[in-house]
């Protein structure tokens, strides 16, 4: 690993004013991903501000919301009563996700910004959009099975890794940032950009920014939610497809449902047509079906990820007929 | 922060690590007086300087000098001569490296020492009280829960975590939580029962 500086900040003002006036500098917390994208090569940091000490690990239930500190664990959060009991699919997103170890390290805010898995971009003797701006994507036309199947660009395919992500984006979580420029608020689903022609460009996130907090609102669906995870081994391993599902029914009529996928589209991917074909509906295999087709209205699948376009709209029926008691 | 740094330490032939530790952890303790650096904004360490950081591991204060790149892994096996903890991916996806830190299991090699010098490690050297072995250790030897060994340490170090955690009520259970140790012998059956053993007697 090449040579950095590193500096522990003590409060979450001195830790974006100095990453805002230290060029090249970063932000590690975990460090369970930024270590790895050192070593490899895909990232290089002249400084990392350590996070560790900020006091923003804290979880806490009010009568609006879930505040997550964005330097809280994964199993901090996935062990948490009040998560498990209201926001199962958090749960069980982070406890789907890497390993004990890892979820003892991997901070919430980290995991949000996480890197693509896509082996080019992992490799710095390939090229890639995202990682040298213009120098092209070899994974369109090449070892694309891992990839997006929607959001895609000509310029990028790759899909975002988060597990939580995915959770959080069909709970429509807010994300809290601290900027040198003081606080603001977005919401999850605009955290992630699509690639477009500007796949560098990667998050919302704004120089110096730090992510604080993430929001859940409590809503009757969350209590009532799943998270579905397809990959190519039983456990510690990356998704090919995952579905978050919040489902509200009153009788046999979706009251409320809320959807995002994972290992499918460029970003945690929430289409709320998907949910306008089953709002109101009465929930039955016919209903869920018409709904995975519109989810892949505008797939583009690659050669190798052709088999994504079936295996989404499978996972979705899946975790929709357990949620909603169907046979 | 640099006024009486420690001189580093270079990497010595396995057993000469071996003979010195126990020396070189004294001679290291004259230089208590030292102050640990403190890397804040106001103060912070430039890359590639060397900063004195003070770790404890196995209940022992040590105080060392490491460049920020240096992981917790390498400042354990080539600082303080701890090679019980072992090097296999260096990128977290086998767990060879694991250790407890304040009781939680980590991989050391995805964390770096200047991170960790508020934290209390614990390696596999630590876990024997003298010649008495853990209770893991026993039932692992009990089990022949292992072929080459290279993933032991790790794997019992991350299994005394994982009946500690409670994650051990049957035999998926104690598969889904030991997910993070790779054993390339694939002796799974018998670490599987070795976990399910020592926690009978642990919990």
């Amino acid at each position: 690993m090449r040579n950095f500086g590193y500096t522990v900040a003590r409060n979450p003002a001195d830790a974006v004013r100095f990453a805002a006036g230290t060029p090249n500098s970063t932000f590690v917390a975990g460090g369970t991903d930024l270590l790895n994208l050192m070593r490899d090569g895909a990232e290089a940091h002249d400084h990392l501000v350590d996070v560790n000490r900020l006091g923003l690990d804290g979880i806490a239930l009010d009568g609006a919301a879930l505040r997550i500190g964005a330097l809280a664990r994964m199993r901090q959060v996935a062990e948490h009563r009040e998560v498990r009991r209201e926001f199962p699919v958090l749960s069980q997103a982070l406890l789907a996700s890497a390993s004990p170890q890892v979820r003892n390290m991997a901070a919430i805010g980290g995991n949000l910004l996480q890197r693509t898995r896509c082996g080019y971009f992992r490799d710095p003797g390939s090229p890639c959009n995202k990682r040298v701006p213009g120098s092209g994507c070899p994974a369109i036309d090449g070892y694309n099975r891992g990839h997006a199947i929607l959001g895609g660009s000509d310029h990028c395919i790759a899909t975002h890794p988060s597990d939580l992500a995915v959770a959080l984006t069909a709970l429509d979580a807010t994300v809290h940032l601290l900027g040198p420029d003081g606080t603001r608020a977005i919401p999850i689903t605009e955290l992630h950009l699509l690639p477009g022609a500007t796949p560098h460009r990667e998050t919302a996130r704004r120089r110096g920014e730090l992510i604080t907090r993430v929001d859940v609102p409590r809503t009757g669906a969350a209590a009532r939610s799943r998270y579905l995870k397809l990959r190519d081994r039983a456990t510690f391993e990356f998704a090919v497809v995952s579905v978050a599902a919040a489902l509200r029914l009153d009788g046999r009529t979706v009251r409320d449902v809320r959807l995002a996928f994972g290992g499918v589209g460029t970003r945690p991917w929430r289409d709320s047509r998907v949910e306008a074909a089953l709002r109101g509906r009465s929930l039955t295999h016919p209903a869920i079906e018409a709904a995975g087709r519109v989810l892949v209205r505008d797939a583009e699948p690659r050669e190798g990820n052709v088999f994504k376009v079936e295996l989404v709209q499978r996972a979705l029926a899946s975790v929709l007929a357990e949620l909603g008691g169907l046979r | 922060m640099t006024a009486d740094r420690v001189p580093e330490r270079s990497t010595h032939p396995r057993r000469a690590v071996l003979k010195s530790t126990a020396a070189g952890a004294a001679a290291v303790a004259h230089l208590a007086s030292v102050a640990t650096a403190t890397a804040t904004p106001t103060n912070p360490v430039a890359a590639g300087e060397p900063v004195e950081i003070g770790l404890s591991v196995n209940g022992r204060r040590h105080r060392l000098v490491v460049e920020p790149r240096v992981t917790l892994l390498d400042a354990l096996r080539e600082r303080l001569g701890l090679t019980g903890t072992k090097k296999g991916c260096d990128r977290g996806e086998c767990g060879a490296c694991t250790v407890l830190a304040d009781g939680d299991r980590i991989t050391s090699c995805l964390t770096l020492a200047v991170m960790r010098q508020d934290a209390e490690i614990t390696t596999v050297e630590g876990l024997a009280r003298g010649e008495e072995l853990h209770p893991v250790q026993e039932a692992f030897v009990r089990h022949d829960a292992f072929q080459c060994g290279g993933c032991t340490p790790g794997q019992i170090m991350s299994a005394v975590a994982c009946i500690d955690e409670g994650h051990t009520g049957s035999e998926t259970e104690i598969r889904e939580w030991m997910s993070g140790n790779l054993c390339r012998c694939a002796a799974y059956q018998n670490i599987v029962a070795a976990v399910a053993d020592a926690a009978k007697e642990l919990r």
